[in-house]
């Protein structure tokens, strides 16, 4: 049996990816998919699908997608993803995702860092509407006994001798009963929200202990220091909500109030992409000029929008606007600020999906995959699908035997002293960094209580001091400049207790098989 | 302001239910009542209104907005999301119960394991491609917002756990189906929707303006109906 981690678009499409090649998997989860962080994914999914008269290739989607994060990404693994993209789009089409179309083809918006319509979505909800249409896919084979639901079950450990993984032990959170596990894993755990909560965009459920269990068993973990802050984000009650950059892509404009004035300072900085730069470069400019002493505020500007946009493409955006912040965006801009939105980092993973340790595989956010620097909009669900895929393709239904450990790793901290350590993180990684900052938040930290969850933080900021440069989701204000020494990939892994770091060589094109 | 949380607690199926109370002071009205318990949940060590040691409360919880539907449950009486439920519209008490159509865990837990296991029974997937459209897809899209989070169910007169009708939990999940079904595979959904939600249904539309996600669940009702009903042929 193939063990999967995780019931969101990574964990489905590994599920389905078995099943459909008649491999039983079971499929473990809090809480049932619907209530996964997927669901919360809004803009769209790029594919160069060129449905829109625009000459669209999958090479401009693999350059895009490289440039935008800034070339930390494996190239070959981008020309992959960028390559099944547009059968992905199918396949979904296939199932009945709801996706805007026209002529029975999905229709593509701009979206950041990307010049031509690449992105296929479904108004500003395109995440839900794809889960709706796997979750009906994956329940076809929970019916014919290829995929084993768990479903409210949580990953207690994960079973690894010497450099092999033998499978995991999951807990029922109902009964508190134990299930023994044995097979491959492929962990699609989503990203580390949990060490930010209140900060980010995402679910409850992501709280990270998946990942710093990983870590305890020797995981190596990569670009931990690269986290993408979101441009536009609300603050509502215990989070931060995402405002789409579909509403960018479909001519939302931001601005600072200066005194009073507008600027619309992207659109005069960046007079191509403009207000359509990739998140990187939009967060950091709203930043830096919401801290002018005489900004009143960043504000997004959608009051040009259309009747029909509003009502074809954005009318989920804009009620959530009317609902959490009392604004109706086609009437009046919205104050926004940027928030956490995405981890690059987390498990570092070969072309394949494949962990250091054999048998365990990490896909979708979990994973450091695809997008290098800083993730291009667009690009998480189609990386949560194809590497959910592909690590699904690549792992081994194979049946080992293996004793229930006697106990368990603790990778949770009591609630006062986790309060504490999110925030030392947060003091440390913010949107713009800085040696000082970083060593005063590693010396607080050093002061709690070690164990996998707090190294994992640890390997987090010893990663942002480490990398004196700026590239990406990583500002340094003291090393403002892109240093291409450094066009490397940083790993972090927990040996004998101590945390021990080093780069490595970015992979060469080997572009044999492609046609890119 | 303050106001008082009553909350239904239990510590697993088997115990008996109890009434604890906890007090809790905002400023922001427009705090929601999620934000609250995980609020109270953070408190080390938590106490109840008189004081006492009380354990940390249970209940699921997962995107804060509104998308998910972990956080179903009964607030004053009412089944509703507690990520949508702001405090400043309520008074100074709030009662929290888990709903009382699926079996408790603990707390405000339930399991809706049924929700799932039913829409498994009547078969609600694709056995081959989708036909699509821009009508198809646009109810499709409508339809696929459904949370299954359950509040439709838990207010159904007609709907239990056992009952051969599956409510619009399923009707929702379906007239995704029926929008886009094939002619190879029509008569499966026609038949699955027809024997396990027209015929049970009694309308007396207790679902109406109680589904968190605002879903038009009559709108997708009518063309479900009209499609595997009336059998008319659908606009592409």
């Amino acid at each position: 049996m193939i063990n999967i981690i995780g019931a969101g678009l990574a964990g489905l499409s590994a599920a389905i990816s078995c099943a459909k090649s008649g491999r039983r998997c079971r499929l473990i989860s809090k809480q049932p998919s619907e209530r996964a962080q997927s669901v919360l994914a809004e803009g769209g999914i790029n594919a160069a699908l060129d449905t829109m008269g625009e000459n669209d290739t999958v090479k401009e989607h693999f350059e895009d997608t490289m440039r935008g994060g800034v070339y930390l990404a494996d190239p070959n693994a981008v020309a992959a993803l960028t390559e099944n993209a547009p059968d992905i789009i199918n396949w979904l089409l296939g199932l009945g995702a709801g996706f805007n179309i026209k002529d029975d083809k999905a229709l593509l918006r701009n979206f950041g860092g990307q010049k031509k319509k690449r992105t296929a979505f479904a108004k500003s909800s395109t995440g839900k509407i794809i889960m709706t249409a796997l979750i009906d896919e994956a329940r076809k084979y929970e019916v014919s006994g290829l995929i084993q639901r768990f479903s409210h079950h949580e990953l207690k450990d994960i079973v690894v001798d010497g450099d092999t993984c033998l499978g995991v032990v999951i807990e029922d959170s109902y009964t508190g009963g134990k299930i023994k596990c044995s097979g491959d894993v492929i962990l699609a755990c989503g990203g580390l929200n949990g060490f930010f909560e209140g900060r980010t965009t995402g679910t409850t459920q992501n709280d990270g202990s998946a990942a710093a269990l990983a870590f305890s068993k020797g995981v190596e973990f990569a670009n931990l220091e690269f986290i993408q802050f979101h441009p536009t984000t609300i603050g509502i009650s215990g989070k931060r909500c995402l405002i789409s950059e579909a509403a960018r892509g479909e001519g939302g404009r931001l601005f600072a109030s200066l005194n009073g004035e507008k600027r619309y300072f992207m659109e005069e900085k960046y007079p191509e992409l403009g207000n359509l730069m990739p998140r990187d470069v939009v967060s950091r400019e709203s930043y830096e000029i919401s801290r002018r002493a005489d900004c009143n505020g960043v504000f997004l500007d959608m009051t040009g929008l259309s009747q029909s946009v509003w009502q074809g493409k954005l009318s989920d955006l804009r009620s959530e606007c009317i609902y959490y912040l009392g604004l109706d965006p086609a009437k009046e801009s919205i104050p926004v600020e940027p928030g956490i939105h995405y981890f690059m980092g987390g498990i570092n993973v070969d072309i394949n999906h494949r962990t250091n340790i054999k048998g365990l595989y990490a896909a979708g956010e979990c994973a450091a995959q695809y997008h290098g620097a800083n993730r291009l909009g667009g690009n998480s669900m189609l990386g949560a699908l194809y590497g959910g895929r592909t690590a699904a393709e690549n792992a081994e239904d194979r049946e080992i035997e293996f004793d229930m450990p006697q106990s368990f790793e603790n990778v949770t901290l009591s609630p006062d002293i986790e309060e504490e350590f999110e925030k030392i993180l947060y003091e440390g990684l913010g949107i713009a960094r800085d040696e000082k900052s970083l060593e005063n938040a590693l010396e607080k930290l050093d002061k709690l209580n070690k164990n996998a969850r707090t190294q994992l933080g640890r390997a987090m900021l010893v990663s942002a001091l480490d990398r004196r440069e700026s590239r990406g989701a990583h500002y340094r204000s003291d090393y403002s400049e892109k240093d291409e020494n450094f066009r490397k990939t940083s790993i972090s892994r927990l040996k004998n207790g101590s945390l021990e770091t080093e780069y490595r060589d970015i992979p060469e094109r080997s572009g044999n098989e492609s046609q890119i | 302001m303050k106001v008082r949380f009553d909350i239904l607690r239990r510590k697993n199926a088997a115990s008996k239910p109890y009434m604890q109370s906890f007090e809790y002071e905002y400023e922001n009205g427009g705090m929601t009542v999620a934000a609250v318990l995980n609020e109270l949940n953070r408190r080390e060590p938590l106490k109840d209104i008189n004081g006492e040691d009380a354990d940390l409360i249970r209940w699921e919880c997962s995107c804060m907005q509104k998308k998910c539907g972990a956080c179903a449950m009964l607030i004053n009486g009412r089944p509703r999301l507690a990520c949508d439920a702001k405090l400043s519209e309520y008074g100074d008490a709030i009662r929290l119960e888990p709903f009382r159509k699926f079996p408790v865990v603990a707390d405000l837990i339930c399991d809706r394991t049924v929700i799932f296991e039913n829409l498994k029974f009547i078969g609600a997937w694709f056995e081959k491609n989708a036909e699509i459209g821009e009508n198809r897809a646009a109810l499709a899209h409508e339809s696929s917002r459904c949370l299954q989070c359950g509040c439709c169910l838990e207010v159904c007169p007609n709907f239990s756990a056992d009952t051969k009708f599956k409510g619009m939990a399923a009707a929702v999940p379906l007239s995704r189906l029926l929008a886009q079904v094939s002619e190879d595979e029509k008569k499966r959904i026609f038949k699955a929707y027809s024997k396990y939600f027209y015929s049970g249904c009694g309308k007396s539309l207790a679902c109406r303006n109680i589904c968190p996600a605002g879903i038009d669940a009559e709108m997708l009702m009518v063309n479900s109906n009209a499609a595997a009903i009336w059998k008319r042929k659908r606009k592409k």
